[in-house]
C-alpha cells in the first residue's frame, strides 16, 4: 500500500478536508499535478478545477477549487483555495446554466470588458463541469 | 410627587423599552452563535496561510520581497475595524481609544498616519477625527464576504506598493470569550519575523516553485495573507459585536426591571397615601356631623 501523508483543504470561509491521504491530484498553474508521499517541497498556484484526494483505503473524494495556492511540505500538503466546494455540493444544472449564459454573453460581445468576464465565466463553468465529471467517475 | 396616573404611564413606557431590549438580547444571542461558527470556520485558512508565509519567508532568505523587508517609517496605514451599528456597549469606543493611542505614538515619533475605516462607526469616527482616509468599507452585514473587503485592502496594499505607506497595521477586537473582548493591534505588512520560540524545532526548507518564479507566487501568497487576516479580523469583530450587544442589552433589560420595581413602589405608596387621606377625610367628615 502506498504511503500516506497529511492533507488539508481550506478555503477562506471554511475548512473542507483534513486527514490522511495517499495521493492528491490538482489542477496546477502549469497543468495537472499529482502528489504522492515524499514529494519535494513545492509551492504553486492552483487553477480553478477539480481537486481529488485518494484516501488511505483507496476511496476517492473530489472537491472543486476556484484557484488558490498549493503547498507541499515534506510531510503534509495544504491547499489554500480562494473558494472551494465539496464535489457532492456542486450543482450541475447551475454550472450548465452559467456556461450557457457566458457563451451567449460572448456571442453578443459589446465591449472588451464583457468579453473578458464572459471568458472567465466559461473557464469557471467548464472547470466546475470537469469536477462533476470526476465525481461521477468515482461513484 | 407625581400623580398615580403619571407613574403608571412611566412604568408602561419603561416596560415597552424593556421588551425591545429583551428582544435585542435574544436576537444578539442567536446571531452570536452563528458569528462564532463563522469565526471558527475561517481560522484554519488564516492559520495555514500564516504558516506558509513564514515558511516561505524563512526558507527564501535571499528574496527581499517588499512585504518582508522592513522600511524606514515615514507613513503608517491604520485599518480600524468597527461595527456598523451601535448599542453594543463600549466595544467601538475601546477600539477607537486603542487607535488614538497608536496614532499618538506614531505622531510623537514624527510618523505620518493614514486611515482605512471598516464599519460605519469607524468611518464616522474618522470623519470627526479628521486626517486622511484612504479607503472605507461599511454595511457588511452579519456574514461579510471576502469580496466586500477586497477593495479597501487593495487600496491600502497599492499605497504600500507605491511606497506611500511603510507599514500597515489593523486594529480590531479580539474575541476572548463571551464576556470579554479586547482591542488588539496587529501588523499586517511588512511581515514581522517570528519569535524564536515559535520558530524553534522547525527546519526551514527551500521550496520548488511552479512556475519557477518565487516573487510572483510570493506576491499572490502575501496578498492573500493580508486579505485573509483582514477578513478574519472583521469576522472576529462581528462575533465580538454580537456578544457585546447581548451583554449590553441584558444589562439594559435588568436595569429596566429595577426601575420598574422602584416606580411600582412609588406608585403603591402614592396610592396608599391617597386612600389613607380619603379615609381620614371621611372619618373627619363623619365626626363633624
Amino acid at each position: 500500500m502506498a504511503k500516506s501523508f497529511q492533507c488539508d483543504i481550506v478555503s477562506v470561509e471554511a475548512s473542507l478536508f483534513s486527514g490522511k491521504v495517499s495521493q492528491v491530484m490538482a489542477t496546477g498553474a502549469e497543468g495537472e499535478i499529482g502528489i504522492l508521499a515524499g514529494h519535494e517541497p513545492l509551492l504553486t498556484r492552483v487553477a480553478s478545477g477539480p481537486v481529488e484526494v485518494t484516501l488511505e483505503d483507496g476511496k476517492k473524494e473530489t472537491f472543486f477549487a476556484s484557484g488558490g495556492i498549493l503547498e507541499v511540505q515534506p510531510d503534509s500538503v495544504s491547499i489554500l483555495a480562494d473558494t472551494a466546494e465539496r464535489g457532492g455540493d456542486l450543482d450541475e444544472a447551475a454550472a450548465q446554466r452559467a456556461l450557457e449564459q457566458a457563451r451567449s454573453a460572448m456571442a453578443d460581445k459589446q465591449s472588451e470588458l464583457d468579453y473578458s468576464t464572459a471568458l472567465g465565466g466559461i473557464a469557471e463553468a467548464t472547470a466546475r463541469l470537469r469536477a462533476l465529471q470526476r465525481v461521477r467517475n468515482n461513484r | 410627587m407625581a400623580s398615580g396616573k403619571e407613574i403608571k404611564q412611566q412604568i408602561g413606557s419603561i416596560k415597552n423599552t424593556q421588551k425591545i431590549t429583551n428582544a435585542m438580547q435574544m436576537v444578539a444571542a442567536s446571531k452570536m452563535r452563528r458569528a462564532q461558527d463563522r469565526m471558527a470556520a475561517s481560522q484554519p485558512y488564516a492559520k495555514k496561510i500564516r504558516e506558509v508565509c513564514y515558511h516561505t519567508a524563512e526558507g527564501q532568505v535571499d528574496s527581499t520581497h517588499p512585504y518582508l523587508a522592513k522600511r524606514d517609517l515615514k507613513r503608517v496605514g491604520i485599518i480600524v475595524v468597527s461595527t456598523d451599528r451601535g448599542l453594543c456597549g463600549g466595544l467601538n469606543v475601546n477600539v477607537f481609544k486603542a487607535a488614538l493611542g497608536e496614532i499618538k505614538g506614531y505622531r510623537d515619533q514624527g510618523v505620518d498616519v493614514a486611515y482605512c475605516g471598516i464599519g460605519k462607526k469607524s468611518v464616522s469616527f474618522f470623519r470627526r477625527h479628521g486626517g486622511e482616509v484612504l479607503a472605507t468599507a461599511s454595511d457588511l452585514g452579519d456574514a461579510p464576504e471576502l469580496n466586500d473587503l477586497l477593495g479597501g485592502v487593495r487600496v491600502m496594499l497599492d499605497a504600500y506598493d507605491e511606497g506611500k505607506l511603510d507599514r500597515i497595521v489593523i486594529i480590531s477586537n479580539e474575541f476572548v470569550n463571551t464576556m470579554t473582548q479586547k482591542p488588539v493591534v496587529r501588523q499586517l505588512v511588512p511581515l514581522e519575523p517570528r519569535s524564536g520560540e515559535e520558530q524553534a524545532g522547525k527546519m526551514p526548507w527551500t521550496y520548488e516553485y511552479e512556475p519557477d518564479d518565487p516573487t510572483m507566487i510570493l506576491n499572490e501568497l502575501l496578498t492573500r495573507y493580508v486579505e485573509s487576516q483582514v477578513y478574519q479580523a472583521v469576522v472576529e469583530n462581528i462575533a465580538c459585536e454580537q456578544s457585546a450587544r447581548m451583554l449590553a442589552m441584558k444589562n439594559a433589560t435588568d436595569n429596566a426591571g429595577q426601575i420598574i420595581d422602584d416606580l411600582q413602589m412609588v406608585y403603591n405608596k402614592a396610592r396608599q397615601a391617597a386612600i389613607t387621606q380619603e379615609i381620614s377625610e371621611i372619618v373627619g367628615g363623619a365626626a363633624a356631623v
